[in-house]
């Protein structure tokens, strides 16, 4: 499955370890910490994320902007802007290895060959001043050490994989002559090239119309189930993950506020934030009614709330939620949930609706 | 991209002739006689001068005078000087020496900007990043002819090294310094938009999904950063280019070097009218013509400028 | 065309906008038209993820950011000192700068004459002092009548555009066609023949200003093509607002930094450029005293006498360096994309 070591520039040394059977661990995210130091006080963006992919499952990361879900999927892939960042504690491991006591060289194979990335806006993620051709086969190039001709072969091979029309002309334009959705195909086939085995979806669909967004989500569906990667979709819309997710992180505040396989989450959900999200969704069967949405703000990472991070939004908060912060707790296995009152919303059987 | 072309070398047409007009205009209006002196301590005599302002239709206005000028230009009739040296003889002389000068100060300010620019760009906020903010901002203060001067008093006379003076051939090692000087200004502006355009990209998502797929970092920023950071940088240098052929007069002056910016100053002084509009049409000619230059190279820099 | 001396035509990251405008336009244009297609704008979300919302508009949070930039500090002070020599020279030293004493022709610094006397016997120190008043005077005349001339020109050609746009743009092209020295030179040669003090300066400052608007005209231009295009215009166009109200409420305001920053720093290069007019001989002359003409006096005694020309030459650069290092200083703390 790993072909390093082709360029020079390779370590005789294999990074990743064994090839992984399907269903094997592939990424174990451990009580990751991140600050961004800033003009205006440290940010604590990341406060103890734990997960973990296993091959061939998709993690679909839930939150607000500002929960850090992006920041940890960036943190992963090693691309975190440091400083202001700063890694403060945790581990990533990767197949068993932590990639934060690994070297930078190490770090840079793993890239794009073990875990690859889907970015939000393809249009500034793709670079203006080449063709989407060159940008797809400098990988086979540089990282393979194939002849211009060959790499461009297979280029045109993964433009017709993400069902690009006309892949032998289109190979050759510039990122800003594909539209929006054709773009983030674009993007995709980048992430695709060496095979990696784990994919990270960042808001791949936010930034597409609504009418390309389901055939984006599709197309990582099949994709994802046929080479059996491990993906991680990182999402704020509970809408889109239903249909392709296999396990939901909910995040709030810079932790995993609860997490579960997604049928359960949807059935009972554990976590006042995780129920609060659920209503916010606008529902056929509600039509008329007025919109629920949470109220109050997002949290400041300067200068977070003691006790639970959700307790000034919480229609369920007690004094103890001032001054308790909840653990995340297993409720059975494979569920979690950071609330005090966890066990009774995991017992009550039933979704809590209305206010 | 060739209609394009076509509109831009329209447009310069006006602006050409706007250009020429001025100059024409202006050195026309310089008061004397231009003919005072040429006939030693004695007025001319009255044939010549009839011959001398019927030849330059100094009895036009000034506006026919400027037309019957520009068709003697479209025949490749630049006039002659009062002393009969036709003009496109001085312009044969001296361009070739100001053309090297030029291309001596834009080759300076490729190597020294441009890596400068890169280096403290990336490193920002470093020891190398401010001393090269602070001798920018030194050599955007200092005038022209007061770095000329420096360098001529410190390095040619004081070190040794090198002659004050450049010689009649003009050799490419001995225009090194002057054409420093001549580059100064411009390369230190070369040197901070390809910091600046550096230090702006570097935060790029397009540099972020690099870093992404492995590549390693000399060619996540050799490749990805260095192409886009050096659009403006390359159209900067390529307008400067114009800007400083016309800009050499203190330079030639201070440097004694019988260029262009010499000839059309003595020129001036002497009241040599045809001379100096002639040496100026070039120079006008050559800044537009790279101002076109910089305009088509710049769409095949950025593959998202369309011509309209 | 002026690079190697005068007005620069491109500091830093507002290189933008006195480029070739042409080309520039049709680029941002085309990723205007690239993000349309592409489905609307994406939502904030990227590197942070955090929301730290700064309270206070651009200028006040370039303020707070300047005053804790050693630079803008010491240029601030340099500039006020300057300008105290300059309005009161009288306060600095007691001596005549134009009462020559033969006698001491060539004399180096002392103590009775700090900076030594130059060929003609006159107090360099006295003549440095009152030196600044006509460099200041020269470059903060030639500094107004441009910036003011230049942007009213570059929004009259911005707001209106159109034919106008296209005739004033290429009047502009016309003048920037012209060689900053060869022009200068032409003009100073042709007109400057009267021996009063009031009507030279008035000439230098007029052909630094004939040579000189078409940038901030051209920097005016592009930012309010800018600004133009911003929804808040629009809101205001559609709720009828006035075209001076536009201009002056909503165009100006938000279009005025990039061109604040060039007259700054322009300030300094006009200064430079009086003094390589007077180098050449052909900008102020006795009987003003000037630092380009001390220096112009003196270069010919560099050997003999190298202090007469390096104490007016360094107030000459220190003072132009103050002005370009504010300059600097204000476009970085206005430039969020440098912070």
């Amino acid at each position: 499955m790993n072909f390093r070591g082709k360029n020079g520039s390779a370590p005789a040394t294999p990074v990743a370890g064994p090839s992984v059977a399907p269903g094997g661990r592939l990424l174990d995210v451990e009580d990751l910490h991140v600050e961004f130091r800033t003009r205006d006080g440290v940010a604590k963006v990341l406060n103890g994320v734990s997960y973990h992919l296993d091959a061939g499952e998709t993690l679909a990361v839930l939150g607000e902007s500002g929960s850090g879900k992006s920041v940890t999927a960036q943190t992963v892939m090693g691309i975190l802007d440091v400083p202001p960042g700063a890694i403060t504690g945790g581990q990533i491991r990767f197949k068993g290895q932590d990639m934060l006591t690994m070297t930078e060289e190490q770090r840079r194979l793993i890239r794009g060959d073990g875990i690859a990335m889907v970015f939000q806006d393809a249009l500034s993620a793709l670079n203006p001043v080449f063709t989407v051709g060159f940008q797809i086969a400098e990988q086979f190039r540089v990282r393979r050490g194939m002849s211009r001709k060959d790499s461009t072969a297979r280029a045109i091979e993964l433009l017709d994989q993400v069902k690009i029309p006309n892949p032998a002309r289109r190979v050759k334009e510039y990122p800003h002559q594909f539209s929006g959705g054709m773009r983030q195909r674009v993007m995709i086939a980048m992430s695709l090239a060496l095979d990696p085995e784990v994919l990270i979806a960042d808001e791949p669909t936010t930034a597409l119309d609504v009418t390309v967004q389901a055939q984006i989500m599709d197309l990582l569906k099949e994709i994802q189930r046929e080479r059996q990667m491990g993906m991680i979709l990182i999402t704020h819309d509970l809408g889109v993950v239903a249909d392709v997710a296999d396990r939901i992180a909910v995040m709030y505040a810079g932790r995993i506020v609860e997490q579960a396989e997604v049928h359960d989450l949807y059935a009972n959900p554990c976590h006042p934030y995780t129920i609060a999200l659920l209503e916010s969704i606008p529902r056929v069967d509600l039509k008329g009614q007025k919109l629920v949405s949470i109220s109050g703000l997002p949290p400041n990472l300067i200068n977070t709330p003691g006790g639970c991070a959700f307790h000034p939004r919480c229609r369920m908060a007690r004094d103890e939620c001032l001054t308790r912060t909840p653990p995340l707790l297993e409720l059975a296995p494979g569920r979690l949930s950071a609330c005090l009152f966890a066990e009774k919303l995991h017992h009550s059987e039933e979704v809590v609706s209305g206010g | 991209m060739g209609r394009y072309v076509l509109r831009r070398l329209l447009q310069m047409i006006p602006v050409f002739l706007g250009t020429t007009f001025l100059i024409y205009y202006l050195v026309n209006a310089v008061p004397g006689d231009p003919l005072a002196g040429k006939c030693g301590e004695r007025p001319c005599p009255p044939a010549f001068i009839a011959k001398y302002r019927a030849e330059y239709n100094l009895d036009d206005n000034v506006f026919v005078q400027y037309v019957k000028y520009l068709g003697n230009l479209l025949h490749g009739d630049f006039g002659q000087t009062l002393s009969g040296r036709p003009i496109t003889d001085i312009i044969t002389t001296a361009y070739p020496t100001t053309l090297k000068l030029a291309t001596v100060a834009i080759a300076i300010e490729i190597l020294v900007g441009i890596t400068a620019g890169v280096l403290t760009g990336l490193g920002r906020g470093g020891f190398i990043d401010n001393l090269v903010l602070v001798s920018t901002l030194l050599l955007i203060a200092l005038p022209v002819f007061v770095v000329g001067f420096l360098l001529q008093f410190f390095v040619n006379i004081k070190l040794g090294i090198g002659s004050p003076t450049v010689s009649s051939g003009a050799p490419i090692s001995e225009l090194l310094i002057p054409g420093f000087v001549l580059a100064s200004a411009s390369l230190a502006y070369a040197t901070r938009i390809t910091r600046t355009s550096t230090v702006g990209n570097k935060g790029a998502d397009y540099v972020r999904t690099a870093t992404a797929k492995g590549l390693p970092r000399r060619r996540v920023v050799g490749i990805h950063l260095l192409r886009n950071s050096l659009i403006p940088v390359v159209t900067f240098i390529g307008t400067d280019f114009g800007g400083l052929m016309g800009g050499a007069i203190v330079t030639e002056g201070i440097f004694n070097i019988n260029g262009i910016g010499r000839e059309v100053y003595r020129a001036i002084v002497t009241k040599e009218v045809v001379t100096v509009v002639g040496l100026v049409v070039v120079l006008v000619l050559v800044y537009l013509l790279a101002n076109l230059v910089v305009d088509v190279l710049y769409a095949a820099l950025d593959p998202r400028i369309r011509y309209e | 065309m002026s690079n190697a001396f005068g007005p620069p035509s491109g500091p830093g990251s507002y290189d933008a906008g006195t480029g070739q405008s042409t080309a520039v336009y049709a680029a941002s244009n085309a990723t205007a038209a690239g993000r349309t297609v592409g489905g609307g704008s994406a939502p904030g979300g990227g590197a942070g993820d955090i929301s730290t919302q700064r309270v206070g508009g651009l200028w006040s949070d370039a303020w707070h950011d300047l005053r804790r930039r050693p630079l803008f500090v010491i240029a601030g002070v340099v500039i006020v000192v300057i300008l105290v020599v300059a309005a009161f020279p009288g306060l600095f030293t007691s001596k005549d700068p134009t009462a020559g004493n033969l006698e001491f022709s060539n004399e180096g610094p002392s103590g009775g004459a700090w900076f030594g006397y130059d060929l003609q016997g006159y107090d360099v120190y006295a003549r440095t002092i009152y030196g600044a008043r006509y460099s200041i005077i020269v470059g903060s005349l030639a500094t107004l009548s441009t910036t003011l001339f230049g942007m009213a020109y570059g929004v009259l050609s911005a707001y209106y555009g159109g034919w106008l746009d296209g005739l004033l743009s290429r009047i502009g092209d016309v003048f920037l066609g012209i060689p900053f020295v060869l022009g200068a030179i032409v003009i100073l040669t042709t007109f400057n023949t009267s021996n009063s003090t009031v009507v030279i300066v008035t000439l230098v400052v007029l052909s630094l200003a004939v040579l000189g608007w078409p940038v901030p005209a051209r920097i005016m231009r592009s930012s309010i093509i800018q600004a133009k295009g911003a929804d808040y215009v629009a809101a205001a166009r559609s709720m009828g607002a006035s075209t001076p109200r536009i201009i002056f409420k909503h165009l100006l305001p938000n279009a005025l930094a990039p061109s604040l920053v060039y007259a700054t720093i322009s300030l300094g290069a006009f200064i430079g450029a009086e003094a390589t007019l007077s180098y050449l001989g052909i900008g102020l002359r006795s009987p003003v005293v000037s630092w380009g003409v001390m220096i112009s006096d003196s270069q010919r005694y560099l050997r003999v006498a190298p202090h007469s020309l390096l104490f007016p030459a360094l107030f000459l650069v220190v003072t132009v360096l103050a002005f370009v290092m504010m300059g600097d200083a204000v476009r970085e703390a206005l430039d969020p994309k440098l912070r």
